[in-house]
């Protein structure tokens, strides 16, 4: 191996490097924003009835983690109540016509 | 040739004309508020499903789908697991409220043999009362703390009163009133409505696979199933109202249950006791 060649591949390195996102570890505003989100979409979920069980297990489960000091698992269960909320939302209003297709008639 | 492709076109239109004027009525019928249509297709499901089971059969629910556990549940009928919740709820029922009045003077015919004219459409109210709701209301009106909605005294209470009623065909009406008819619809709306992160509706387990199990349970089917509440269940190790039984059967599919008698429960307790008028009162029931 030439001597340009090993100075471009370990500038390569440390490009690469400088450019990798960092993976930092979540903080308590992170798990704020991601709460507050998933709150919301469970709130709605409520007030349309169809409030799904582990939606609000999931949450309790987040604020648990938070209250622990475990922001990456709180902020994930956040995002996944928030998944799971919106899921139910979706199962709400399709419903309103979907379930005729169940009816005997 | 033009002549031709006009007479086409024409005969194509006037085809679909005709297509369109005799569907119209039927969509138009399909969306009316029809509770004797709705019950008689109901009962017809059922009874072309399981041919060979008796009509009056359907209100012992699953027993009605397997013969093994029918045996087994004869048996067990000879020393009923809700006899003690029957003796209770009859000492209850003729025991005297502080005020000296007793469950008697709130219902017709001293709330003997009544059971199966519930729940009703309160016109006054413009609401559906089930039995569970007018008992706790007998309760209020008499200076008493009202009782859970989901078991014990409640269960106790309604056994009793269910037993005065056994072998009577369920009665349920539905007043020319549009707030019942409403009810009615919200109720079997309800039923078919899709809930919770399994996915299933009322009709998922009990309209589509009664007969089949699921795990260790045979499912029953949706016809008659409240005929037989309220009900003793070996899964519970006690006595659960029809409140029990829905507020369950959410939580069972991961929704979160409403409120025991919330509008929602009254009505699909009404639509599931009237799709049932005919056939027999069988509480209180045993389940595994």
């Amino acid at each position: 191996m030439n001597r340009s060649l090993a100075v471009t591949m370990f500038l390569a390195l440390l490009l690469a490097l400088g450019l990798a996102p960092a993976a930092r570890a979540a903080n308590e505003a992170d798990y704020k924003t991601a709460y507050s989100a998933a709150e919301a979409a469970a709130k709605e979920a409520a007030s349309l009835r169809h409030q799904w069980t582990v939606t609000v297990s999931t949450l309790a489960a987040a604020k648990k983690a938070a209250d622990g000091g475990d922001f990456d698992r709180a902020v994930a269960a956040a995002r996944e109540a928030e998944a799971l909320a919106k899921a139910s939302i979706f199962q709400a209003i399709s419903e309103k016509e979907a379930w005729k297709a169940m009816e005997i008639r | 040739m033009k002549a031709a492709r006009t007479s086409i076109l024409l005969g194509s239109l006037s085809a679909a004309l005709v297509a369109l004027a005799l569907t119209s009525p039927r969509v138009v019928a399909a969306d009316k508020v029809d509770p004797v249509a709705d019950a008689k297709a109901f009962q017809n499901f059922f009874f072309q499903k399981f041919p060979t089971v008796k009509h009056e059969d359907f209100v012992n629910g699953p027993y009605s789908m397997n013969e093994d556990m029918k045996r087994q549940w004869q048996e067990k009928e000879e020393f009923p697991p809700y006899e003690f919740a029957l003796d209770a709820g009859k000492e209850m029922f003729v025991t005297p409220f502080k005020n000296g009045k007793t469950y008697a003077d709130c219902f017709p015919n001293g709330g003997i043999g009544i059971r199966q004219n519930y729940p009703y459409f309160d016109e006054k109210e413009g609401k559906v009362v089930t039995l569970e709701l007018a008992l706790n209301r007998c309760r209020e009106a008499n200076g008493e703390a009202p009782y859970s909605y989901v078991k014990d005294e409640m269960a106790s209470l309604t056994a009793y009163m269910a037993f005065t009623s056994r072998g009577k065909p369920m009665d349920i009406k539905i007043p020319d009133d549009p707030r019942a008819l409403a009810a009615f619809e919200n109720g079997k709306r309800y039923f078919y409505t899709r809930r919770g992160q399994m996915n299933f509706s009322c009709a998922s387990c009990h309209v589509q696979s009664p007969g089949e199990r699921i795990r260790a349970e045979i499912l029953a089917p949706a016809l008659g199933i409240l005929n037989a509440m309220p009900i003793y269940r070996s899964e519970w190790s006690g006595m659960g109202t029809t409140s029990r039984r829905f507020v369950t059967c959410n939580s069972q599919t991961r929704a979160v249950p409403l409120e025991p008698q919330a509008d929602e429960y009254r009505d699909v307790e009404y639509f599931l006791s009237y799709v049932a008028n005919g056939l027999p009162i069988s509480g209180p029931g045993a389940r595994p």
